[in-house]
């Protein structure tokens, strides 16, 4: 298992530098001049694969917080629905503020909605104890009638976060302008990354969110209340989800389009099996999804290739699949998932 | 004994009955509150899909691709899968039925029309067992594989009829030549076709015979075969089947095979009696409502015929109800995730109701065990 861990981190870190060095070489030298190589190192290319890599990143953290603590969430997809057309009712209600403002009262609004999400599949899965997967269902089915139901096809969000360019940092060739020139929701996204892995690894919060999903009798034993740290884990996992439609809608694409989640969900989920519950991992796993999403899109642009567009458009998803089935056996859940937890004694 | 058996039957009746009661008055409240008329809607939705012999026979037509679906996703859950993916085996049934059904002009009805359906069900048979086949071999979890293949056919469907691109891309193999720009089928030829039961303007095909048929035959194996036996002890408890000698992978294949293949099926039949072509903007969402089909109809087939009625009856009105009452049809969608959400957790109907658990204990759905083998 260790060993595993280090070979995988040894092979992500010689992938970066790969990537960092043919960044440099192909924009700053003449092998810029090659289309191919343009398609797969631009700073287009890597600009989007960061954008395309952050809802898949806050979703693959919603569902690493619900399952660390137990609790199977398959409804990312449906809180960061509901979380995008929150953003945009609040945004287009307040387009007569000036932008900032409103703005941030439309990321308050998604994270507020996300984590009522969260909450519902709480109550459905503890406290009514709905199959897991189910409940998760309902949410996206929910989220995808009510944000139908509600939408005003006419409203018109106006205004998005624009870039931020770090002093200094953004300076930096090639570097500068992929990692430190990003609109604010991408900064806190990777700032959530590290938050979330220090959170879960070294604090007593994450120790006993662990210990429930992994032991819950034992953890119930020495006095963490199991479902008060569920209940409260998936409520702050539906808030990250919340904020990952929030960016779709205030940062990424500035308007709400029915289902426009697209699967992200889902993906996220796979990033997260595929990064093994670590943070890190998942935000590894996020990258590389997101650089196929990358991929996809400049081999279109670039016109390169007769392939039928449909076929370029399923990488993503063939990835996905590619990767869940070959690294499920080598990776390891939580425990004790998916189980309802009882206190000894207490039944129906 | 008698009686508990009575006792028990009733129960698996009322906790659907109240589940789509409880959702018809919640979803009510939500549009009451978004200042819709909900008294106006549900009479519209009465009158689009009882309110005439049109609005029956269009029940009746939204019913038949959800008695396939339903079935699928049942099926599936008996064995203790999660099948999401009734939406792309839809989708790719009813694609290998057009493939049949546009070529081979000149065969007689007779071999024209099974083989286009066969193509249809082998198609969805593929797209369940590659799922299944990864779960096994694998151990990919597949809610995520089916999830993932639905989006890969409908890409995979959309390129079939794709009219080409601007850029020298060629075009699907199943575009309509004389269609200009737009990406769709030429129309099947007519021994292709499902024959009409009431023809025209009522438009019932013989498809909703063969849904209730595969309902009947499905009914017949899970609970009178060696086969649906094996496949329902896989369900209840996957190690002890293992250990009373069933071959627990071979079932888990075989049964995503099997879901896949009815839903392929629906797809084909969709097509081969209804649309008579393929084109992008036919999606899989009878897929997908399958799982509230199924969970509604207590994942037995007669239930399922039961509970595709009643959603067949809520797609049917739908229209007639935004046309009637100004209520957006989307509102059916939220109706639709209440009942889901209130027959998968009878315990909230329970205790609004307050009805006690009949004493045996009646089987529910458990299959979240987590991602892993």
């Amino acid at each position: 298992m260790q060993r595993t861990l280090r070979v995988t981190s040894y092979i992500a870190i010689a992938l970066v530098i790969f990537f960092v060095v043919m960044a440099f070489l192909v924009n700053l030298t003449p092998l810029g001049e090659n289309t191919w190589l343009r398609v797969f190192f631009s700073v287009s290319a890597l600009n989007f694969t960061l954008r395309a890599s952050v809802p898949l990143i806050l979703g693959a953290l919603c569902g690493i917080l619900c399952e660390r603590t137990g609790i199977i969430n398959i409804g990312i997809e449906g809180m960061m629905l509901a979380g995008a057309f929150a953003a945009f009712v609040a945004k287009t209600s307040t387009n007569h503020w000036p932008l900032m403002p409103s703005l941030l009262f439309g990321v308050a609004i998604a994270l507020l909605v996300g984590g009522l999400m969260g909450l519902l599949h709480a109550i459905f899965s503890i406290r009514y104890r709905m199959d897991q997967i189910i409940s998760g269902t309902v949410l996206i089915i929910l989220a995808g009638g009510v944000s139908a139901y509600l939408f005003d096809r006419n409203a018109v969000a106006q205004g998005k976060f624009g870039a931020i360019a770090i002093p200094g940092l953004s300076q930096i060739p090639v570097l500068g302008e992929v990692l430190f020139t990003n609109p604010p929701l991408t900064y806190t996204a990777l700032i959530l990354v590290v938050v979330i892995h220090i959170g879960l690894f070294y604090t007593r919060w994450g120790l006993r969110s662990r210990a429930c999903g992994e032991h819950p009798r034992a953890a119930d034993t020495v006095g963490v209340n199991v479902n008060r740290f569920r209940y409260m884990n998936t409520v702050l996992g539906g808030m990250l989800a919340g904020l990952a439609g929030g960016f779709l809608v205030l940062e990424a694409v500035g308007q709400f389009q029915e289902g426009m989640t697209a699967g992200r969900g889902f993906i996220s989920l796979a990033a997260m099996i595929f990064g093994n519950w670590m943070p890190f991992g998942a935000m590894g796993a996020a990258l590389l999804f997101g650089y196929t999403q990358a991929l996809q899109n400049e081999l279109l642009l670039a016109g390169v290739t007769t392939v039928p567009r449909q076929f370029v458009s399923m990488i993503p998803y063939v990835v996905t699949i590619v990767a869940v089935s070959g690294f499920v056996g080598r990776v390891r859940p939580p425990a004790a998932e998916g189980k309802v937890y009882e206190t000894e004694g207490e039944s129906e | 004994m008698r009686l508990s058996i009575l006792r028990r039957i009733g129960y698996m009746v009322l906790i659907p009955i109240l589940a789509v009661f409880s959702a018809l008055l919640l979803g009510a409240i939500v549009m009451w509150i978004f200042g819709d008329d909900p008294l106006a809607a549900y009479r519209g939705l009465w009158t689009g899909a009882f309110g005439s012999p049109r609005a029956w026979s269009t029940t009746i037509r939204k019913m038949t691709p959800l008695i396939l679906t339903g079935l699928s996703v049942a099926v599936a859950f008996k064995a203790g899968l999660f099948n999401i993916g009734a939406s792309g085996q839809f989708l790719i049934g009813s694609v290998c039925s057009v493939a049949v059904g546009v070529n081979f002009e000149g065969l007689p009805a007779f071999v024209h029309l099974p083989l286009a359906l066969l193509a249809g069900v082998a198609g969805g048979v593929l797209w369940g067992f590659i799922p299944g086949a990864l779960k096994v071999f694998t151990g990919a979890h597949e809610v995520i594989v089916t999830i993932m293949l639905n989006y890969v056919a409908s890409l995979f469907a959309a390129w079939t009829v794709y009219a080409g691109g601007t850029q020298g891309q060629t075009p699907g193999p199943l575009w309509d030549r004389t269609a200009g720009a737009i990406s769709r089928t030429p129309e099947v030829f007519m021994s292709a076709r499902l024959p009409w039961i009431v023809p025209e303007p009522y438009r019932i095909h013989w498809g909703v015979a063969i849904a209730l048929l595969v309902a009947l035959i499905m009914w017949w194996i899970l609970f009178k075969t060696t086969l649906g036996f094996s496949t329902r002890t896989v369900g209840a408890n996957s190690k002890a089947a293992r250990y009373a000698g069933i071959n627990v992978r071979w079932i888990t294949i075989l049964t995503m095979m099997i879901a896949g293949g009815l839903a392929g099926l629906a797809g084909a039949i969709e097509t081969l009696g209804l649309n008579h072509r393929f084109a992008p903007e036919f999606t899989g969402g009878v897929g997908f409502q399958g799982i509230t089909v199924a969970l509604l109809g207590q994942t037995n087939p007669i239930g399922v015929v039961l509970a595709a009625f009643l959603l067949g009856a809520l797609e049917a009105g739908a229209a007639r109800m935004q046309f009637d009452s100004g209520v957006a049809a989307d509102i059916i969608q939220v109706i639709q995730a209440l009942v889901l959400a209130f027959v998968a957790a009878p315990l909230i109907i329970r205790q609004i109701y307050r009805i006690r658990k009949p004493s045996d204990q009646v089987e529910t759905t458990v299959f979240s065990t987590g991602w892993g083998r």
